[in-house]
């Protein structure tokens, strides 16, 4: 084993308590010895590397930034080499590692489209000019109340303003089709028995006297699919990790919501965070998995302290812990904050992030599966996944699918946002259509361009798209994708070259840099975008030629999704002759 | 564990030939078993793969996207295609890409799989951004000039888990901005480097190279065909590392040592690597 080396810089005393606060008691550093697991996984002892990402949050709460002395004291408490923490700390964008010479809170606002639309350019030079200490970022999970911005506390708590303004309230509210949507906003989020008063905890009990089997056979006949973008088939998941032998399984819901034009998980978990736990719990049961993770984005506050408090209070109750509601297996939650990047949504990245590691995607095979958090057996799932198993468990699979289509039964949330008259959060059948759904939101406003369906990862479709059925099938047949639920409505007077420059700019932005077809070709792609932009000019034919060849190289040759999808709206943009057609 | 297990074999097809392998070799190995030429870059026969640079990429009937041949196992009547439409275009592609932002004139091998793909760097946006980095010379044993750098990760497994378990390397940043570097980039003499130099011994582009060589190029006086290489014993201690000495008009201008060879597998300590310099 090495024998690490650590430099001189010494920790202040406050740093070396924001390090120590976090580091467990009498748990003397063990040295993390990684190991990469032969194809690309890898397998780790798990020391204390695991709370490095919490120990730099710490640090950078406590102190402002991440200074040599301090990332010398936490890589050392935590026996990682110095050079490692560093390249941990230099991968999240709310991580600093310069000193930015002052101890005052960090205001985030966003630049992504549905805030650009809606004044977050205004909202920024305001902030800007009086004198707060502004930092654009990616979309924040607030699209319907752009503009939308988060404040960075340094030595006090983060804050979203708009979460004090708030009085929060569906668009939908009060209609009995709700079903993921039943509770949110109706139920008091912080409290354990207003969530029982509202059937809390019946899945659980129900989903005990069925037996891990009856709960996957229910799902898999359900025909439940992920909610996170990929629509993989959530039964057979479960039954993988239910088929890997011993108890060192995990279940994480994937709270990490960062896909532009996304927020839905954000409102569930602020909203109805039992629902969270429950179903975390019955996916345990299911899968014989005794670890539960929540790993959610580093800019929902509210969300996390709601969700801490919700595993705390079932923690309390018996419903989480050793013999969960009275029944011998041990389940618990450990909830775990991201430090925005995008990528670590990415479910092997995100498993990287939570061990301490670079949020740098697995090549797969293996699958998580077989070889997840920690390299052990892992179901993850998105968060709107997991509500779905709670009616799937209580009323069963016919019910559930007596709304939605054959292959996309039940239903699905969308992100309303951007030029459409009540933004929002809505549940509808599957099925329904693109129309109607812009409908229910009060249709768009001003003359309808075209719609981004899918976020920044999905494309874009036109008003000749709105008679298309939201199924799973239908968008594929369309060439789209309903990925996380985003719906981002754009009208005639909204300048979509620099809609889709701004696009082209995240995928540079949120690469993880690891591969060559990803790392430089969603660069060069915005340097095509740009210069189209400035050049008042059709896009020449070398150009188009271009983007098509890096197109299909970061499709064929990433090696995760984002870079699999890094070109599609661009392209799909470029194909509507929303850009790139100067006439 | 009985040893037959390692011994079956499996068979692919590469292309219109079928290979056999044993369980547990890539597709890669099949490749190379069957005289296909493949080019890698992240690939090291003595490290793990970490399949980044996407350059040995096969198709593979059933598989959506191409894979990675340096890392994905080989199974039993895989089909492999080495030579498609889809995998000259992404080779050409991660070469082009390459050649956009690093700088490879000494990565000769590279430049050969370049031509051959005919990959055309200069077809992209004029200014676009590139490494950008000025060269470490920060000691007397070896410099870093990360213009040259493609991110490979191969000087970083080589300190890390795969030989030295040093890890004074790691990649910091993200996407077009991740570099390879020590924490804070501090100078590597207050890093945790111990100079075995297996970092320098492992880099496909000479991104990492020795201050002789650095300094022979700087004089314009770089001569490999002039120079011979001769093997021998390590003589510091009774390990038995094997070195090769590659001297340049009577000088010893760098040392390495056979990656093939069992006791070193091309890594060595600063003695075997550096030791002439003071000889
Ligand atoms: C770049 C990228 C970002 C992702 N971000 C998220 C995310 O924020 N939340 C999520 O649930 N899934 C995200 N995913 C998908 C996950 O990898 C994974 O498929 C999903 O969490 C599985 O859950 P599900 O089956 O319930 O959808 C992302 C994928 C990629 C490629
Ligand atoms: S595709 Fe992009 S984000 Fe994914 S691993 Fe490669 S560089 Fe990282
Ligand atoms: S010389 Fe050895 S210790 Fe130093 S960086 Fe290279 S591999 Fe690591
Ligand atoms: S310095 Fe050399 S070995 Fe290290 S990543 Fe760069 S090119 Fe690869
Ligand atoms: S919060 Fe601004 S676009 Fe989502
Ligand atoms: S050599 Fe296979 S991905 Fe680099």
């Amino acid at each position: 084993m090495a024998d690490l080396h650590f430099g001189d810089d010494q920790p202040t005393d406050a740093e070396r308590a924001a390090v120590d606060a976090v580091v467990p008691e009498n748990n003397a550093a063990t040295v993390a010895e990684t190991e990469r697991l032969v194809r690309g996984g890898r397998s780790r002892r798990q020391g204390l590397r695991h709370i490095l990402l919490p120990v730099l949050h710490s640090l950078q709460h406590e102190i402002g930034w991440i200074s040599p002395g301090g990332l010398n004291c936490a890589a050392e408490r935590l026996g990682v080499p110095p050079a490692e923490a560093y390249g941990v700390a230099t991968f999240y964008e709310l991580l600093r590692t310069t000193d930015p010479g002052h101890r005052d809170d960090v205001v985030h606002v966003c630049v992504d489209p549905a805030c650009s639309l809606a004044g977050g350019g205004e909202l920024r030079a305001s902030l800007d000019a009086g004198g707060a200490k502004v930092h654009a970022s990616p979309c924040l999970g607030q699209c319907e109340r752009a503009p939308a911005q988060f404040v960075q506390g340094v030595g006090r708590p983060d804050q979203v303003p708009a979460d004090n303004e708030e009085d929060f309230r569906l668009p939908q509210a009060g209609d009995p089709r709700l079903r993921v949507l039943r509770r949110t906003g109706v139920v008091d989020p912080i409290s354990l028995d207003s969530y029982r008063e509202h059937g809390g905890y019946q899945a659980l009990a129900r989903a005990i006297e069925m037996g891990p089997d009856g709960v996957i056979a229910a799902i898999s006949e359900a025909g439940l699919s992920g909610r996170g973008g990929a629509a993989f088939p959530t039964g057979i998941k479960w039954r993988a990790v239910a088929d890997e032998p011993g108890p060192d399984k995990h279940v994480v819901a994937n709270c990490d919501e960062s896909e532009p034009g996304t927020f839905k998980d954000r409102i569930v978990c602020e909203h109805d965070p039992f629902s969270i736990v429950e179903s975390m719990t019955i996916a345990g049961l299911a899968t014989g998995a005794v670890h539960g993770w929540i790993y959610i984005r580093g800019e929902y506050p509210r969300a996390t302290a709601r969700l801490e408090s919700a595993i705390a209070q079932a923690r309390a109750a018996g419903l989480l812990g050793d013999g969960v509601s009275g029944r011998g297996q041990h389940f618990d939650i450990e909830l775990r904050r991201g430090a925005g990047a995008y990528i670590c949504g990415e479910e092997t990245a995100l498993f990287n992030s939570i061990e301490g590691f670079r949020g740098e995607p697995r090549n797969k095979p293996p699958f998580p599966t077989t070889h997840g958090l920690f390299s052990q057996p892992t179901a993850i799932n998105n968060p709107e996944t997991l509500i779905n198993v709670l009616d799937i468990v209580l009323d069963g699979p016919d019910a559930y699918r007596s709304v939605g289509t054959e292959r996309s039964p039940g239903t699905r949330l969308f992100c309303l946002s951007g030029r459409v008259a009540v933004p929002g959060l809505y549940e509808v059948p599957f099925g329904t259509t693109l129309g109607e759904l812009l409908d229910l939101a009060g249709g768009p406003v001003g003359s309808l361009a075209a719609v981004l369906l899918g976020g920044a990862a999905g494309v874009f479709v036109g008003p000749d798209a709105l008679d298309m059925p939201l199924t799973l099938e239908d968008a594929r047949e369309a060439g789209a994708t309903l990925g996380s639920g985003v719906v981002t409505v754009f009208d005639e007077s909204v300048d979509m070259e620099s809609v889709v420059v701004r696009i082209a700019e995240f995928f540079r932005d949120e690469s993880c840099g690891q591969c060559v077809p990803c790392r430089v070709g969603t660069q060069r792609q915005h340097e095509v975008l740009v210069e189209l932009q400035g050049s008042g000019q059709s896009l020449s034919p070398q150009r188009a030629e271009l983007i098509d060849d890096m197109a299909l190289a970061m499709v064929d040759a990433s090696i995760c999704g984002l870079g699999h999808t890094a070109a599609s709206a661009v392209r799909s943009a470029l194909a509507l002759g929303l850009i790139g057609n100067s006439q | 564990m009985s040893s037959v297990a390692t011994e079956t074999a499996v068979t692919i097809r590469v292309d219109d030939q079928e290979v056999a392998v044993p369980e547990g070799a890539t597709i890669l190995d099949a490749c190379n078993a069957a005289g296909v030429d493949t080019p890698t870059i992240c690939y090291g026969p003595t490290l793990t793969p970490v399949n980044v640079c996407r350059v040995c990429v096969v198709e593979l009937d059933g598989s959506r996207a191409l894979v990675p041949s340096c890392s994905r196992p080989a199974e039993e009547g895989m089909v492999v295609h080495t030579d498609s439409e889809r995998v000259r275009h992404s080779r050409k592609m991660v070469l082009e890409f390459l050649a956009t932002g690093v700088d490879l004139t000494q990565a000769d091998e590279l430049g050969q799989w370049a031509e051959h793909y005919g990959a055309d760097p200069d077809r992209y946006v004029p200014g676009g951004e590139t490494m950008n980095e000025p060269v470490r010379v920060q000691d007397n044993l070896y410099i870093r000039d990360y213009d040259k750098c493609v991110l490979c990760y191969r000087c970083v497994e080589a300190c890390g888990d795969d030989a030295q378990h040093t890890y004074a390397i790691s990649v910091a940043g993200r996407g077009f901005g991740a570099r390879i570097s020590t924490e804070f980039d501090v100078a590597l003499p207050e890093s945790a480097c111990v100079y075995c130099g297996n970092c320098v011994a492992v880099c496909p582009t000479n991104a990492l190279q020795f201050k002789t060589e650095f300094d022979l190029r700087e004089a314009d006086d770089w001569r490999p065909e002039d120079q011979t290489v001769t093997q021998t014993v390590c003589s510091y201690c009774g390990v038995g590392c094997n070195l090769e000495l590659h001297v340049q008009d009577n000088q010893i201008v760098k040392c390495t040592s056979p990656d093939d060879h069992d006791v070193t597998q091309g890594n060595l300590c600063i003695k075997g690597r550096f030791g002439w310099n003071y000889v």
